[in-house]
Order: structure tokens, then C-alpha cells, then sequence
């Protein structure tokens, strides 16, 4: 599905390299966890396999299902059945949630050249996808993530997430900022679109995410490199330990990470 | 040399004024003040950012009429039409007069009408203090049409004044009136390319309790030079709100100025401006200025624009509290989108504030496109440049949404979408 090969990626406007040769292979219908120290390069890798601008690839590759994935657009990744769920997603005024929802299901479906959806056929989509995840008619009226809750916001990531089926799905911090509540909520949408087809990449600082959607492949990266690679027992190993030991066994010092 | 040979530019176009019928004493009276104030130049204050010279010149510069390609504005709403070709009344064209509770009069026709003789020129020449406004004593001594409008109850619906252009030297200078008695109502649409160069003026006096509603397109009519001016008295518990959709336009200098005059009234005026400089120039200029004179006034100004391929934009607004204006909410945001590096936004705000509980606000930005906005579009699909539309879209909701009814905020959405569908990348 995934495939990342000795990627190094430095900052556009700064001589500041991030990614150090990541390595990376996430099979269909698994679901691998990156787990990290702050800085160690986890969202900068959600944000270049994504296409954000801002990045310089200076080596390696990226490929899903065989199709390069660094010299696309953004919207041409999506449209290949990328999707990253943001950290921080953006607030757009003005604009209907049900507006932006429905053309960014269009623009994937135009792209892969099927019909675009009707408005019933999509009001019936989105009321059925909405409900599961506990989100009302007030919030898809609403202006896009305009005085959404920190839940809200991520509930309405796994809302496009529902709507836009892509086959492999990043996480990036989708677990900051939210009450155990919220997250259950936000782990269940995710859980239900699990299928042995699709594939998950979460990206998370914190084990307790891993409790609610169960990975089958847990790695950790610091300093720009993915420097173990486990079951979800690493997870819990680094929520007893700590990332202090890891990083010592592997000599990147925790300032440099 | 002859003497017409030494006149400047301004002198010569003074000298061609000639006073239609009707309004005598008004008119004189206008002509009076504008030859006492001249003419503008490069160095006036309030048009150092846009160039007066083609409003002054004895002749216009040619333009291409424009024919619109588009399904026809507001086309889907029950109005009464008043339509006028080349600035000249087209009784064919336009709607049989008469509806319940208005009384609409052609300028033209009008003779001395009571009601209208006591407002023709009187809310511009209130609005020369204290800037001057030339081009609109011009229109007061020499519009030769427009349409007087007294409203005394609820108007059934709304007038919608539609200009077409034929003639391509056609130099149209139309005045308007709007008088809303206590408690009646009226929403005014304005659309369509009205000549070569333009200039129009509309009076609006709103008594007590009245809500007047305008909702103004100018369109696509590339090559026009359009010089325009709102002057309002808004009296106690009224509502005055004007909304203009501009889009392309060679030049436009759009003036509003409203005098709030009575206790617990509301005067809105936005404006959303979308310009590429692609296919000649664009230069866009709104300059409000609102005068609160009473109690517990709210005023808003809203003004957004979206400017590409060297277009320039330009907002001088102010605020004029006078002294015992108490509890005034004053608010005013202008702001500008540019998509490219080559346009250019001016903005000159001012607040003049003589009274003491007063809460007033003014802010104006320029900004390119939300580059993390465009992203998160993209990130779903959206190609960039129907991600870009949408941030525009965003970008100018706030004007929109100072259009109170939702039939008249669609169709002007329609428009944008349109502008925005013809002018991608």
C-alpha cells in the first residue's frame, strides 16, 4: 500500500534537515502506529506524504499502491485515495460545512472519472455517516471547523475520513486536545472503517490512542529516523519508560530529538 | 489662441454644463456650489489614490457596450423593472409604474413635484460639508434622468433599476430620490452596464422607523468609467443598508455619504470588489463617510476586495461622531485579498470621534491566500484552483452577509461564482 524508502527531507527555506532516511512499508488493511519525542519528525512526515509545500525532498521515495506519491499535487494524492486527518484542522469562514464536504467528494469522484453525486444522494450520505459520529445538522450547516470544539473539529476529520473512503488514511495527532470521551468517539469512527483493505497510519505522541484503535505494527522515530519497530507492546513500553532509554540505546541524546 | 483653448480641461467641462428642465432653482444652486469648488485634481486629498481626469474630460472615452452572457440578475425575483438605455427612461422596457404604496416618477417628466423639490439636491449639498464632492454637484445641476421613488408603506416588492448600454461614446448622468415615509419600506436592485462613462447619484432620505434596502451590481461591463454617490438622512429607529458587488470595471469610485440624524437608527454599507487587471486596467474606489448626529446609532462598513493581474483597490472611510452622539457603535473593516504580487490595495480609514461614551472600531487588512487553508482544500481533493475560489468566497462572506434576504444574497452569489469561474489561474 504504503511504501517509503530511505526518505530525507530538509526545510524549503532553511539549511534545517527533518527526515534523516525514513523507512517505511504499511501493508493494506494494517494499521502501524508512529509514536515519538516531540521534534522527532512524526507530523513533518504526515505533512510531505501529503504534499504540503514548505519541504524539500532531498532523497529517497514514496510510492502508494505503485504510483509516486512526491510528485503529485496534493489533490491528485487525494484523489489516489490519500487522506491525512490534521492536527490542527483549519477553520474556514464562510463556507458551508455541507458545501465543502460535498465538493471535495466531487472533485475525488471527477478525478477518478465517475459522476459527480446528486444533493439528495449526498444529503443522504452525509446524514448517515454523521450520525455515528454524533454530529448534528447544526454542525454540518455551519461554516467549516468555524467555533467547533477541539472534538468537534476531529469528529468532522473523521467525517471526510467516512465521506472520501481513501484507502490509506494518517492520523496525525488526531488524539491532541481531546477528553477521553472525545476520543473514544473519534476511536470508534475510526475502528469502523477498518476493512482488510484499507490502511491507517497514526501518528500519536501518546500510547493511550493505541488503547481505543489497536495497531498492528508500532514504530518509533526520533531524530528523523524510525529507530524500532514492534507489535503494540512497544507502545506500552514506551508509555512505562519513557522514550529516554530507547533513545540512549540508539545515541540520540534527547535534546538533539 | 480662443479662450476655449486656454481653459484646462476642468474649466472646459464647467463650461459645458447646461441645466435641463425641471429643479430650476436646485439646479442653479448646484451649479453654483460646483463652480465654487471646482472641478477635482491629482492634489485634492480624497483623490490622490484614483485619477479624476477621465470623469473631467469633455468626452468620454469610448467603451464597447457589453452584453451579458449570464442568466438574467435577479431574474428569478418578482420586481418591478425600471429600465434605462444609454441613461434615457425606456418606458417599453420597463414595468407599467404604478404598485401599492409606492409612487415612482421619471426625473425626467417630474416637473416640480413637492416632495421632490424639497429633496433634489438637498442631501447632496448637506453631504459637501466637509469634503467636497464635485462630481456630485455636477450630476444635481445636469442629470438629465432617474427615477423618484416615495415609498409610504410597505412596498409589495422591490424596484429594480436596470441600465443598458448601446452607444459607445453614451455618457449618462442619472439622479435618483428615495423617500421612505415613516415606517414604510423598500429594497432598491441596480444592475447592468449604464454607459461609456457613468455618473449617477441617488438620494435617500429614510424618515423614522423606515428600512430602506439596496443591493447594487456592477457588472461586467469591462470598460466603463463610473463615478456613483448615496447620500442618506437616516432618522430615528431607521434602517439603511446599501450593498454593491462590483466586478472588473476600468474605473469605478463608488462615494457614500449618511448623515444618521435621529435616535436608535442603523446605517450598514458594504461592498465586495472583485477585480483582474488582465484585460486592462481595474482601479476600484469606495469612499464612505458617516456622520453620527444622534443617540444610540449603530453604522457598519464592510468592505472586502479581491484583486489579481495588477488590479488596484482603494477604501477611504470614516467615521464622524459629533459631540453628543452618545452610545455610538461605529464599526468598519476593509480589507483586501491579493493573488498576486502586482495588485495593490490603499486604504485610508479614519475615525473623528467628539463625543464620550462611544464605542468605535476600524481595521483594514491585505493579505494573500491562506496558504494552510488552501492546503487543507487541496488536501481533500479540491483542485487549487476551486480551493482558491472557495477562499475567496470565505475571503468576501462577511459583505454578503450584510444582505438581509437570502434570495437577494443567492443571486449575488451566483455572480461571484461566475466571476470567479472566468477568471481562474
Amino acid at each position: 500500500m504504503l511504501e517509503i524508502k530511505n526518505l530525507h527531507v530538509k526545510l524549503e527555506e532553511e539549511d534545517k534537515q527533518i527526515l534523516k532516511g525514513v523507512n517505511l512499508t504499511v501493508e493494506a488493511g494494517k494499521v502501524h502506529a508512529i509514536m515519538g519525542p516531540n521534534g522527532s519528525g512524526k507530523s513533518t512526515l504526515s505533512y510531505v506524504l501529503s504534499g504540503r509545500d514548505g519541504y524539500e525532498v532531498t532523497e529517497g521515495e514514496a510510492e502508494l499502491d505503485g504510483m509516486d506519491l512526491l510528485e503529485a499535487e496534493p489533490e491528485e494524492r487525494a484523489a489516489a485515495g490519500l487522506f491525512l486527518a490534521f492536527q490542527y484542522p483549519v477553520e474556514i469562514p464562510g463556507v458551508g460545512n455541507m458545501t465543502f464536504l460535498r465538493t471535495a467528494l466531487n472533485a475525488q469522484r471527477k478525478a477518478r472519472g465517475e459522476e459527480e453525486i446528486s444533493a439528495g444522494d449526498f444529503l443522504k450520505l452525509v446524514r448517515e455517516k454523521a450520525k455515528s459520529l454524533k454530529i448534528d445538522a447544526d454542525m454540518l450547516k455551519r461554516a467549516v471547523n468555524v467555533g467547533f470544539s477541539g472534538g468537534e473539529k476531529k469528529r468532522n476529520e473523521i467525517l471526510q475520513m467516512a465521506l472520501l473512503e481513501p484507502k490509506m488514511c494518517i492520523l496525525d495527532e488526531t488524539d491532541s486536545g481531546l477528553d477521553v470521551d472525545a476520543m473514544r468517539l473519534v476511536a470508534e469512527g475510526v475502528n469502523a472503517l477498518r476493512d482488510e483493505k484499507r490502511s491507517f497510519l497514526v501518528i500519536t505522541h501518546y500510547q493511550r490512542l493505541l488503547d481505543h484503535i489497536k495497531p498492528d505494527v508500532v514504530h518509533i522515530m526520533a531524530d528523523g529516523r524510525i529507530i524500532e519497530t514492534g507489535g503494540p507492546e512497544l507502545a506500552l513500553e514506551v508509555e512505562k519508560n519513557g522514550y529516554a532509554e530507547l533513545l540512549a540505546k540508539h545515541g540520540i541524546s534527547e535534546v538533539m530529538a | 489662441m480662443s479662450a476655449v483653448e486656454k481653459m484646462t480641461p476642468a474649466e472646459a467641462r464647467l463650461a459645458r454644463v447646461t441645466l435641463p428642465e425641471g429643479f430650476g432653482p436646485q439646479r442653479r444652486a448646484a451649479l453654483e456650489r460646483l463652480t465654487a469648488m471646482g472641478l477635482p485634481g491629482r492634489r485634492d486629498e480624497y483623490w490622490r489614490w484614483t485619477n479624476p481626469t477621465d470623469f473631467i474630460a469633455p468626452e468620454p472615452v469610448a467603451a464597447a457596450p457589453f452584453k451579458d452572457d449570464e442568466p438574467e440578475l435577479f431574474g428569478e425575483i418578482d420586481r418591478l423593472k425600471v429600465v434605462f438605455r444609454d441613461g434615457v427612461f425606456d418606458a417599453e422596457a420597463s414595468d407599467d409604474l404604478s404598485m401599492s404604496g409606492v409612487e415612482i416618477l421619471r426625473l425626467a417628466e417630474a416637473g416640480d413635484v413637492n416632495w421632490a423639490s424639497a429633496l433634489y439636491g438637498t442631501l447632496e449639498a448637506n453631504g459637501q460639508k466637509p469634503v467636497v464632492r464635485p462630481f456630485a454637484a455636477l450630476n444635481t445641476a445636469s442629470a438629465t434622468d432617474g427615477v423618484l421613488i416615495r415609498v409610504t408603506g410597505k412596498a409589495e416588492k422591490p424596484v429594480s433599476l436596470i441600465y443598458t448600454h448601446e452607444s459607445e461614446t453614451s455618457d449618462p448622468i442619472l439622479h435618483h430620490l428615495v423617500k421612505l415615509e415613516e415606517g414604510a419600506e423598500i429594497t432598491v436592485l441596480e444592475n447592468g452596464p449604464a454607459g461609456a462613462r457613468f455618473n449617477k447619484l441617488m438620494e435617500v432620505d429614510v424618515a423614522k422607523g423606515a428600512r430602506f434596502h439596496h443591493i447594487r451590481v456592477q457588472g461586467r461591463d469591462h470598460e466603463r468609467r463610473a463615478v456613483t454617490g448615496i447620500f442618506a438622512r437616516v432618522a430615528d429607529e431607521a434602517l439603511f443598508k446599501s450593498f454593491t458587488l462590483t466586478s472588473n470595471g476600468v474605473l469605478t469610485r463608488n462615494e457614500c455619504v449618511i448623515d444618521i440624524v435621529g435616535d436608535d437608527a442603523n446605517a450598514h454599507v458594504a461592498g465586495a470588489a472583485l477585480g483582474d487587471g488582465k484585460s486592462g486596467a481595474f482601479h476600484h474606489d469606495d469612499t464612505i463617510f458617516i456622520t453620527h448626529d444622534a443617540e444610540r446609532c449603530e453604522s457598519r462598513q464592510v468592505f472586502k476586495k479581491v484583486l489579481k493581474n495588477g488590479a488596484q483597490g482603494v477604501f477611504q472611510g470614516k467615521i464622524l461622531v459629533k459631540p453628543g452622539a452618545q452610545k455610538t457603535d461605529g464599526y468598519q473593516i476593509s480589507q483586501s485579498l491579493l493573488l498576486d504580487e502586482d495588485s495593490q490595495f490603499l486604504a485610508k480609514p479614519e475615525l473623528e470621534i467628539y463625543a464620550d461614551d462611544v464605542q468605535c472600531s476600524h481595521g483594514s487588512t491585505t493579505g494573500a491566500i491562506d496558504e494552510t487553508a488552501l492546503f487543507y482544500l487541496r488536501s481533500r481533493g479540491v483542485p487549487v484552483e476551486e480551493a482558491t475560489a472557495l477562499l475567496v468566497l470565505s475571503f468576501v462572506a462577511d459583505a454578503i452577509e450584510e444582505i438581509e434576504e437570502e434570495r437577494f444574497r443567492d443571486a449575488i452569489l451566483t455572480r461571484l461564482e461566475g466571476w470567479l469561474s472566468r477568471h481562474r489561474g
